[in-house]
């Protein structure tokens, strides 16, 4: 019995993101964990209610910086609905539009920190050779490369601009054919499938009770996706499936993430072509009546997002509650640990795809 | 130090020797002048190896760490700069902060910088690091790291792009060559 | 095998859940608001935990998705607000309960569902409010040794460190 607890963090290559994952260990198993967050702690919430609606936008995008995109409009839409304000359609459209390429991107993110946990720096490099593309594209849409602050209450800050549709089309018919080869490279390779498969398991009772969201619900067997079952935006009008596996296992939920990276592309395509013609914004009002509370939650790249504000009479909110995807499937590690090895630990934890900043807000 | 037996005989303990003999030393080189002809052979060498060589720390803290990222990626690319980066602060050169420090990390990020040997700089990177950012009347940021860390470069973004980033190294390139430190690596 | 969550034949509308909780706690709940897929209520302090597991067990809500609290300093009053999801009836309700302000406390809902585990130290850390039977119930976000609740309208936000 040589038991001992380690400390993995706040500085180690593994953690994306500034978190301590103490694990007691008696040999080379893990019969512990204990995950300590608070490392990025801003009290995000409190500052939020000294602002403007306008000016959390900004805010929002750096909750989670992988996908920010998707933050920033769950707060736009979180706003709408307390607001109970109707956006035009083309705006939908090309929030769908967008939503779906930052979904891409943060995947590729994902995916290119997995490469780099497992030691094959091969992934990384192709990986974010192929995120590039698309921040290309939000560049030529609204110059920024991470934090996009591009969604605002009501629709969105500028139309798309000229040759959007031919951009889109040429990045998506390369970066399919350069996604089956980075799919081949993990998929073929017997050391990663070695590595993730039979690890982290979590069966789907764990994982709905853990309040497990996402791709990790979706690894597990459970066939739930908000774009599907509560849909907003565009999504109601587009044809997609579901992805999910029965594995359990790190590679089942590694599988789902590289088969929504596909059904991006199908959702991107379908809605360039339906776009319609119109506004790309209204005006909303400026204030909100005290106690008048709104909510939504989407389907964040990570899990499900979710925000609730409530008016206070003026232009500031009064509350903003964030629920973070991410802080969830943290508070399950010990459920994904337990009866592992030390060196399983960055598999698992790289297949669970983990932002601090919503963490800690 | 005992001197009884002088000069047959010396007598002193470890530490005693060692001080004595380093004076010894200095003083011979520096009067000798060859303290400085070694310095003026071995700076510009010493400089063109610390500067092409930073080694900075797997350090990422919030969104300025992901274009940190993308910096290594191909299309940008910092390690034909010599920027590979290293897991352990003590085989460090470049401690890299990207992202906004709280309370609860200041501590540890202060051992980390007194982990690292010396010859050693810091880089702040980013709005966070430089001033506190966007985060100006949180209760737990800490409104910039140079309140508890001696910062010699500071890149400014909200992020930063990897430009930029790449454009703050090539500073601390040229503040390196400047320093021009020789084998003895004093001033 | 694959479950697949979405609406089964059968599946209760929002509409069913609301008549089924008012049918069955009349006394501890007060339907607001509902629409197909939403139910909105406010459930009273000493009625939550009941109300709870039947949600669980009979209306098949399995997915907490927020615990979270609000602050109402000029009335007195917190309230703590739960999330709760329905895989199968794709159904969200929102249950609002309010606490007096001097005595914040709750039932934990930990017991039923694990997930609502860190969002109830999160409220706690950042509201103060007690959530009773909680397994650990510690501050999860603020360093160690704060002794404020950074949340609560009376605590000044500003420039500290």
């Amino acid at each position: 019995m040589a038991e001992m607890w380690l400390n993995m963090g706040p500085q180690h290559p593994m953690t994306h993101g500034l978190w301590n994952l103490r694990v007691k260990i008696d040999g080379e198993t893990i019969i512990q964990a204990e995950p300590i967050i608070g490392y990025l702690h801003r009290g995000w919430e409190k500052l939020a209610e000294n602002r403007m609606y306008p000016q959390i936008i900004p805010m929002a995008d750096r909750l989670c910086y992988g996908s920010s995109m998707s933050w920033s409009h769950l707060y736009c839409s979180t706003v709408e609905n307390m607001l109970e304000l109707e956006v035009p359609e083309r705006a939908k459209y090309i929030r769908t539009i967008v939503l779906e390429a930052q979904r891409i991107g943060s995947h590729l993110m994902w995916l290119a920190a997995l490469g780099t946990d497992l030691g094959s720096y091969t992934i990384f490099l192709y990986c974010v050779r192929e995120r590039e593309l698309f921040l290309d594209l939000m560049q030529n849409l609204c110059g920024a490369r991470l934090t996009y602050n591009y969604t605002r209450i009501g629709g969105v800050r500028n139309d798309v601009p000229a040759n959007f549709e031919r951009d889109f089309t040429r990045v998506l018919k390369v970066f399919e054919k350069r996604l089956a080869i980075v799919e081949a490279l993990c998929d073929e390779s017997a050391i990663f499938r070695m590595r993730m498969e039979d690890v982290g398991k979590l069966t789907a009772e764990q994982a709905k009770n853990l309040g497990v969201t996402g791709p990790n619900l979706r690894g597990s067997g459970v066939e739930y996706d908000i774009r599907k079952d509560d849909p907003y935006e565009a999504y109601s009008d587009i044809d997609f499936d579901v992805c999910y596996e029965t594995g359990c296992d790190a590679f089942a939920r590694y599988r789902v993430r590289v088969d929504e990276m596909y059904e991006s592309c199908k959702i991107i395509r379908q809605a360039i072509k339906k776009i319609p013609q119109g506004p790309y914004r209204v005006k909303p009002p400026r204030t909100a009546p005290k106690g008048k509370a709104g909510w939504a939650h989407v389907e964040d790249p990570r899990g499900e997002g979710f925000m609730y504000v409530i008016g206070n009479g003026d232009d500031h909110p009064y509350r903003l509650k964030v629920r973070s995807p991410v802080f969830v499937s943290v508070s399950a590690a010990p459920a994904y640990l337990v009866g592992y090895k030390i060196a399983d630990v960055p598999a698992i934890m790289g297949s669970i795809d983990m932002c601090l900043g919503e963490t800690d807000r | 130090m005992d001197l009884s037996l002088a000069p047959n005989a010396i007598a002193m303990s470890a530490q005693e020797f060692l001080a004595w003999s380093k004076d010894v030393m200095d003083q011979l080189l520096t009067a000798s002048g060859a303290k400085k002809a070694v310095d003026k052979i071995t700076a510009p060498i010493w400089s063109w190896a610390l500067r092409n060589a930073n080694y900075p720390l797997h350090f990422g803290v919030a969104c300025c760490a992901l274009e940190m990222a993308a910096a290594s990626g191909s299309r940008f690319d910092a390690e034909r700069l010599g920027m590979i980066y290293r897991s352990s602060p003590r085989q460090t050169d470049v401690l890299l902060i990207n992202g906004w420090v709280t309370a609860k990390l200041r501590p540890d990020l202060r051992r980390l910088y007194e982990q690292m040997a010396e010859p050693r700089w810091v880089v702040a990177m980013g709005e966070c690091a430089i001033s506190g950012g966007p985060w100006y009347d949180s209760y737990n940021v800490v409104q910039g790291v140079d309140t508890f860390i001696p910062v010699d470069i500071y890149i400014p973004g909200c992020p930063v792009r990897p430009e930029a980033m790449i454009d703050g190294f090539m500073k601390l390139h040229k503040k390196i060559h400047k320093e021009m430190k020789g084998t003895f690596l004093e001033d | 095998m694959a479950q697949r969550a979405g609406l089964a034949a059968g599946g209760k509308t929002g509409e069913i859940v609301a008549k089924e909780l008012i049918d069955r706690f009349p006394e501890y709940v007060k339907i607001t608001k509902v629409t197909h897929n939403r139910v909105f209520a406010m459930v009273d302090k000493v009625g939550l935990l009941n109300v709870a597991k039947f949600m669980k067990d009979a209306l098949d809500f399995d997915h907490i998705t927020a615990v979270s609290g609000v602050d109402w300093l000029e009335e007195k009053k917190m309230w703590a607000v739960y999330h709760i999801t329905s895989y199968s009836n794709r159904v969200t309700a929102e249950m609002i309960v309010e606490l007096p302000r001097d005595k914040p406390e709750v039932d934990s809902v930990t017991p039923l569902w694990g997930g609502a585990n860190w969002h109830e130290r999160e409220t706690y850390d950042m509201f103060g409010i007690i959530f009773i039977g909680h397994p650990r119930l510690e501050r999860i976000l603020t360093p160690e040794g704060t002794d404020y609740f950074p949340y609560r309208k009376d605590f000044v936000g500003g420039r500290r460190v």
